[in-house]
């Protein structure tokens, strides 16, 4: 009965990825489809590149720093949620929403939202005096969040933390309400306040499930790139540049197809590790 | 140590009222059981006295100060579980060092309680291991520990023996009552099992639909029920009760004998048994039968002990006989107890 | 010793605080798409006041607006009447809901027979299946587009629908198993020992008790489905073929024209009502993954 699957998994990724490892070792572009093979020449040369190097720092920067901020705000979403309050299924709701936007069009709106002209995050700002001359945030009237370089690669974070925050704090919440209830009575009879518990029972317990959460996040962050593509398209110059997008403008808009496949495959054998290595330690944690 | 005192404790979730109205109050060191069949609100209550849930109305009172909307934490109260909640991924070293953690005990007085209260529950062995590697007498010595650990004015023990073998239980009995006895700690321990309850507590709360209906010693409770509940829940088998004209008496199977073994022939209530079966019990015989009654017959059930060797078969009826000394009277509508009446 | 009476109203406060903050987070971009829904192009572009409420063209006397004022439904009539919005909608959903079909049935028995294999290759290929994932769509796509093509589905609604399930199956795949792990195997034995055939046996006692991984997995692969862009983007070139993900923006955005007002719309139209069926599913969603995830 695993067979269909098997075939399926086969067919459509298994073949796939033996073609892009070939033309990852081959000169092929959208213009000369003939294979001609070089060797690991592509890996070494896109290794050579700024941009590159840009890339592969941005993406790494990206995802731990997405991963972080959604581990810990998605624990205290689910700490909310799992507990019974008036208007649960509203804030339920309200909260479900980034992931019930395509992720393309919600983007699209967060563009205009981050604006460096029209924000209307920059008119609450000014209108709160924070932004303009005179106050914290500077002189100008615009904060031009995607144009500078910090502030692009915040953006892009955020936007990213917005649409999987939904997700993980689902996965986090179904491992909140696996822990025995008499396991946190005890916790509080024996004296414990909110934060010892939050931090010595409860993620310890979680602990797997988290784990799950943070690969789930890594594989998403890695692999998709409709939030950078949309909202920067790496811009402004390399500053919020990731390996997916870089992989698609050379492979796709640069034609270059070869190095396209040698900048995407370049990630495999770091997301293995990193995969392997959240599975074992999720492995270790054990719950009785 | 501490006395802990409810008043007119009241707890309703909807529409059912789990606890409805519970006015306790313990001795200084007792070991005061809180026994029912489930769902009386036993549970409740002891978590009322945790701190783990509010009341909808009511005091408690740890130590003659009103407690009410204080955390468990501010209590001075040690709980111990019926699935004794040890942290599953805390060795038991740090589960019993966890509540004299979070009370800012030190590193160094932590290692000495723990080993003083390891000593005790004579668990020294165990520091290394881990929960799921622990057998269930174990882990329950475990739990008692982390309870003890941090000198609790008051122990509250949820069914902590459900969860062992036969065996083991009356062995960890005797320990828990050694225990309890030696430190001196008042202690609230809830069961459904009325062997657990008549072989520990020093007084017994006979609990029934959030109800106490009668606190004594286990020999008041057991010698002198006050309704037709308690009689029928204490006992096993439970005392009969029959019906005669506006009232309903009762006697315990074990003071229901065929009349030729009674010594004493004065002041006896005669009945005719008719036998319908025989349980040979090895230390004891079960004879259920019926007596007869002005209203027919009614079901009873006689407990004769080794030493008396009268012959019984099922089919015949006999002559059987309690003194009057024995019957209990009941009002028929309330079931409360009544005074003696000529039968 | 401190009294906790009054400590309580400030828990209490503190939780709504920290829901405020999370709905805010969440859901102020959609209130303000609704809002912007509904802006003419001066309001939104040349007003000075909030962007939050509605500026009408200042008049004077009864001078007609030379301008569309807000607020106006003249965003949602080109969104609906002068693009292909409906028939991408109408495409989302069909090639969702396929998709779902075509993941729960090549899932389930896969799970199924993975639950109940016994000792380490059980356990082994669980985690294999997760590592599938760690291929990124990125490089995949160059050579999948050629598969599609040699498939003869480039530029159809099929294209998406049978490479979608690659997305969706190892993962389902996965919740399932643990799902099914979770369930005795006397109870489907009884049930063989009551009369039925083991087929039967799992639809009539396994399935109802998985009912909530099997929500988990369908909300999981459609809301995948409605997300997903790359493969949207390659695959498909043809207006009416498109999703909404792609579709919108493709048509939407012409060069450097953005028709914000509409786009938004057109977000905000998706996200509610897949919202509304998400928070109804949540208990059982979570439950789902709880099971799945967590237990098995």
């Amino acid at each position: 009965m695993l067979l269909p699957a098997t075939v399926y998994i086969l067919a459509l990724v298994g073949l796939p990825f033996l073609i892009a490892i070939v033309y990852s070792v081959t000169d092929v572009t959208v213009g000369d489809t003939s294979l001609d093979f070089v060797g690991l020449d592509n890996f070494r040369r896109i290794i050579k590149t700024p941009q590159f190097q840009r890339a592969l720092s941005n993406t790494l920067f990206f995802a731990i720093v997405s991963q972080v901020l959604i581990v810990v705000l998605a624990t205290a979403l689910a700490e909310l949620l799992s507990r019974d309050f008036r208007g649960k299924r509203v804030v339920w709701f309200l909260i479900i929403l980034p992931w019930a936007t395509p992720i393309a069009l919600g983007t699209v709106a967060w563009l205009w939202l981050l604006d460096s002209q029209f924000s209307p995050i920059d008119w609450v700002l000014r209108s709160v005096n924070l932004l303009g001359p005179g106050t914290l945030l500077g002189p100008e009237d615009h904060m031009v969040f995607l144009g500078r370089e910090g502030l692009a690669m915040a953006s892009v974070i955020m936007v990213h933390v917005w649409r999987l925050l939904p997700l993980a704090a689902v996965i986090v919440l179904a491992g909140l309400t696996t822990i025995p209830r008499d396991i946190l009575d005890q916790a509080e009879v024996d004296g414990a306040g909110f934060w010892r518990i939050l931090f010595r029972i409860k993620i310890p317990l979680i602990f797997p499930i988290i784990s799950i959460a943070i690969l789930f996040g890594l594989i998403l962050t890695f692999g998709d790139m409709a939030v950078v593509f949309v909202l920067t398209r790496g811009g402004p110059i390399y500053y919020t540049q990731v390996l997916p997008t870089w992989a698609y403008f050379v492979g796709i808009e640069g034609g270059s197809l070869a190095e396209g496949a040698a900048i995407a495959l370049f990630l495999f054998p770091l997301l293995l590790a990193v995969a392997i290595l959240v599975l074992r330690s999720s492995r270790r944690m054990e719950i009785s | 140590m501490a006395v802990v005192e409810t008043r007119d404790i009241k707890k309703y979730f909807g529409e059912v009222r789990a606890v409805d109205g519970v006015d306790l109050s313990t001795h200084d060191g007792e070991f005061l059981v809180l026994l029912g069949p489930s769902g009386c609100g036993k549970t409740t209550l002891l978590r009322i006295i945790a701190g783990l849930e509010q009341p909808t109305a009511g005091e408690v009172l740890l130590g003659g100060e009103v407690v009410n909307g204080l955390p468990p934490r501010a209590r001075k109260i040690a709980m111990v579980f019926q699935s004794y909640a040890l942290y599953p991924h805390m060795s038991v070293f740090d589960n019993i060092a966890f509540p004299l953690k979070a009370h800012g005990v030190s590193k160094e007085a932590r290692k000495t309680k723990v080993g003083w209260a390891t000593s005790i529950l004579g668990i020294e062995k165990l520091l290394e291991r881990k929960p799921r590697e622990l057998s269930g007498g174990e882990k329950q010595r475990v739990a008692l520990a982390r309870a003890l650990v941090r000198e609790p004015s008051v122990f509250l023990l949820d069914e902590p023996l459900s969860n062992l073998d036969a065996q083991l239980r009356a062995s960890a009995r005797d320990e828990l009552q050694q225990l309890q006895r030696r430190t001196g700690i008042t202690t609230i321990y809830v069961t459904h099992d009325q062997v657990e309850a008549m072989g520990m507590g020093d007084r017994i709360a006979v609990m029934y639909q959030g109800k106490i209906r009668q606190l004594g010693t286990p020999q008041e409770v057991y010698d002198e029920p006050a309704d037709t509940f308690v009689a029928t829940f204490l006992g096993s088998p439970p005392m009969n009760l029959i019906e005669r004209e506006d009232r309903l008496v009762g006697f315990r199977p074990e003071r229901f004998l065929p009349t030729e073994a009674i010594e004493l022939h004065a002041d006896l209530v005669s009945f005719s048994f008719a036998v319908t079966r025989v349980e040979y019990l090895g230390a004891d015989r079960l004879v259920y039968g019926a007596v007869g009654d002005v209203s027919g017959d009614t079901k009873a059930v006689s407990r004769l002990p080794s030493t008396v060797t009268v012959p019984i078969q099922p089919g015949d009826s006999y002559d059987f006989a309690v003194q009057t000394a024995d019957l209990k009277f009941f009002d028929k509508v309330t079931g409360l107890r009544t005074g003696p009446r000529p039968f | 010793m401190r009294t906790v009476s009054f400590k309580r109203p400030a828990k209490r406060a503190g939780l709504y605080g920290v829901a405020a903050f999370f709905s805010f987070f969440a859901a102020a971009p959609i209130l303000w798409m609704i809002i912007t829904a509904f802006k003419g192009d001066w309001d939104l572009y040349r007003s000075r006041g909030s962007p939050f409420l509605f500026n009408k063209y200042p008049t004077v006397g009864n001078e007609p607006s030379p301008v569309v004022d807000s607020p106006t439904l003249e965003n949602l009539r080109l969104l609906f009447f002068e693009t292909n919005f409906t028939t991408f909608l109408w495409n989302s959903l069909a090639v969702g809901v396929l998709v779902v079909v075509i993941t729960l049935i090549i899932s389930i028995p896969a799970a199924y027979s993975l639950a109940r294999l016994t000792g380490r290759w059980g356990e082994r290929s669980g985690i294999t299946i997760f590592l599938v994932y760690l291929i990124p769509p990125t490089l995949l796509f160059i050579p999948l587009f050629r598969i599609v093509v040699y498939l003869g589905l480039n530029d159809t609604l099929w294209s998406m629908v049978v490479v979608y399930p690659t997305l969706t199956i190892p993962f389902c795949t996965w919740l399932l198993s643990g799902f099914f792990k979770s369930i005795p195997k006397d109870l489907e034995e009884a049930a063989m020992v009551d009369g039925y055939s083991r087929l039967m046996a799992f639809l009539k006692v396994v399935m109802p008790l998985s009912l909530p991984g099997v929500i988990a997995v369908v909300v999981f692969t459609f809301s995948l489905t409605l997300h997903e862009f790359i493969y949207a983007l390659t695959f498909v070139s043809s207006s009416a073929h498109r999703t909404v993900s792609v579709g919108v923006p493709t048509e939407l955005i012409r060069g450097d024209v953005f028709f914000w007002q509409s786009l938004v719309a057109a977000a905000a139209i998706v996200a509610i009502p897949v919202a509304i069926v998400y928070s109804f599913l949540l208990d059982r969603l979570v439950a789902g993954f709880t099971m799945g995830a967590v237990k098995g």
